[in-house]
């Protein structure tokens, strides 16, 4: 539940509730999904595949709810729905006209399912709550061995195709007359983040969950372009947005979804504002960019 | 000496549409080939059936002694205009580094071979001191040549440029004429370089592959630069003038 604005404000308690067993559980659970946010944010953020991560959160809105109304765990109706909607949108093709129209098309009506779902189900407004906006006090240790499970199979499948990726992602018309599979890495990078999302979605909610899994890696690339140092350096600022947002918001007793948020925010906007007064040549009309 | 190209009576097809077709011709190793033909009339088409990235309609087609196929070592390929569509996602050493290794799977970190052959890429088109710098950050021209050195990094044998020269200005369309002289003359390699005003290029094109009324020819230059072809070729009247000092170009 968010809390009545009288219970904002210093909380004098909080070391002892920064030492309970359920905030570790928060920070073992935010560390996860920073940690796979910050490994497939990179590929989302070169592969300007931004909106298709917004669009499978909102496709998870309708599979939490239909796990609570056929009683199956939340991960496993959050990760169904997700994997199906990213085959469907890897299916659409990097290359396919008005895909932004048809990717949101379907998101929209897959958040009416889950408003469908969530009255069939007569959920509880906290449930829909927690997915909408997610909650990092909420995850419990069945959910951290998931998010453990998924985090290795993230790095491990990206240690094996992150080059071949980065190529299709950057470079598809070169990459494919090289002979790498542009397309089947597609669909394999859109279920790789569809179980991004899906952890993700249960750390800071289905609205919120741009700012873990794109903002920190736009961030990073402002920074830097190396391909592993912006990886590295978007997990980290997803890893110091998680845990300062948390002990943050257990000092001040607010929702931890809004100071993950914040921070990520506040570092994207930082950065930019440093980066593009850098960036403009003094005096100059800057770099020319063909027309095309 | 082998030829690197060899069309025999080859089509082209998009779904149940001919692109062209009749194409029977041989480009000898080491040539400098120009791509002609108007707006729509195949000449991506046609190096996308060298790659193999789209297989002939009919007939047969050898490139470099073999079948075409995707993923051949030998063969570079700068496509239209793609530099622009990278942007600040990565730098130029990265992208040229991809040429070369973007096709291996796992972890392994470049090899000092690798590293030395993109050094060697991002020189032979004096691109070295911009190497470290986004792609974005980077001319027109020097994208081009960013782009090049892409293509060279494999050490291929047959290079295809689609429209290397498009939204350049004079300047930097003489500089990337040049680089691609002195390529050919640096390397042993067959060049294939649709252009869509043949004009910069004639100066170091050996013949011409041109697409005419749905059929692909190919000609020596000194055929292809006909005042009556061309006028047919683009359906507008097109001079051919020689000046006193022997340049060739065409006019319309």
């Amino acid at each position: 539940m968010l809390p009545s604005l009288a219970d904002v404000g210093y909380q004098s308690n909080w070391i002892d509730v920064l030492q309970s067993g359920f905030m570790r559980d928060a920070f073992i659970g935010g560390t996860l999904v920073a940690i796979a946010s910050g490994l497939i944010g990179y590929f989302v953020v070169i592969r300007r595949d931004a909106f298709a991560a917004h669009a499978l959160a909102h496709i998870g809105f309708p599979g939490a709810t239909f796990a609570v109304l056929v009683g199956i765990p939340l991960t496993l109706g959050l990760a169904l729905f997700c994997v199906a909607g990213g085959l469907a949108i890897g299916a659409l093709g990097k290359r396919a006209t008005n895909r932004e129209v048809s990717t949101g098309t379907v998101l929209a009506f897959a958040t009416g399912l889950g408003v469908l779902f969530a009255s069939l189900a007569a959920a509880n407004t906290s449930t829909v709550t927690n997915v909408l906006f997610g909650n990092l006090l909420a995850i419990s240790e069945s959910q951290i061995r998931i998010f453990a499970l998924f985090t290795v199979a993230l790095a491990l499948a990206l240690a094996l195709i992150g080059r071949p990726l980065l190529f299709a992602s950057i470079d598809p018309h070169v990459a494919e007359a090289k002979g790498v599979a542009v397309r089947a890495l597609g669909v394999a990078f859109t279920v790789l983040l569809a179980l991004a999302v899906t952890m993700a979605i249960q750390a800071v909610g289905t609205l919120l969950l741009f700012a873990l899994v794109v903002t920190p890696a736009a961030t990073a690339l402002a920074l830097t372009a190396r391909p592993l140092i912006v990886i590295a350096l978007g997990t980290g600022i997803g890893l110091a947005s998680v845990w300062l947002g948390l002990v943050v918001a257990v000092v001040f007793n607010l929702p931890p979804s809004f100071c993950v948020v914040t921070l990520a925010f506040l570092a994207w906007i930082t950065t930019r504002a440093a980066t593009n007064t850098q960036r403009r040549p003094a005096g100059s009309a800057g770099p020319t960019r063909p027309q095309s | 000496m082998t030829d690197a190209i060899a069309f025999d009576d080859v089509s082209a097809a998009r779904g149940e549409t001919t692109i062209w077709s009749e194409g029977t011709f041989t480009i000898a190793a080491g040539r400098v080939i120009g791509v002609i033909g108007p707006n729509g009339s195949g000449k991506t088409t046609l190096l996308e059936v060298i790659l193999g990235l789209l297989p002939a309609a009919s007939g047969r087609v050898t490139v470099l002694g073999d079948a075409p196929h995707r993923g051949n070592d030998r063969v570079g390929y700068v496509p239209q205009n793609y530099t622009t569509e990278i942007g600040e996602a990565i730098r130029c050493r990265d992208l040229v580094t991809l040429g070369r290794t973007g096709t291996r799977w796992g972890l392994r970190h470049h090899s000092k071979d690798d590293r030395a052959a993109v050094d060697s890429a991002l020189a032979a088109v004096s691109a070295s001191e911009v190497a470290d710098r986004r792609l974005s950050q980077l001319s027109g021209g020097q994208q081009q040549r960013v782009a090049i050195a892409q293509a060279l990094v494999g050490d291929p044998e047959l290079l295809l440029f689609d429209e290397p020269l498009a939204n350049l200005d004079v300047h930097n369309q003489h500089e990337i004429v040049e680089l691609l002289r002195a390529t050919h003359a640096a390397r042993a390699v067959t060049i294939l370089v649709v252009v869509h005003d043949i004009n910069p290029l004639l100066s170091i094109l050996d013949g011409a592959i041109y697409l005419l009324d749905g059929h692909a020819h190919y000609g020596a230059i000194g055929d292809v630069v006909d005042s009556e072809l061309l006028t047919h070729l683009y359906d507008t009247p097109i001079k051919v003038v020689r000046t006193a000092q022997g340049d060739l170009f065409t006019r319309s």
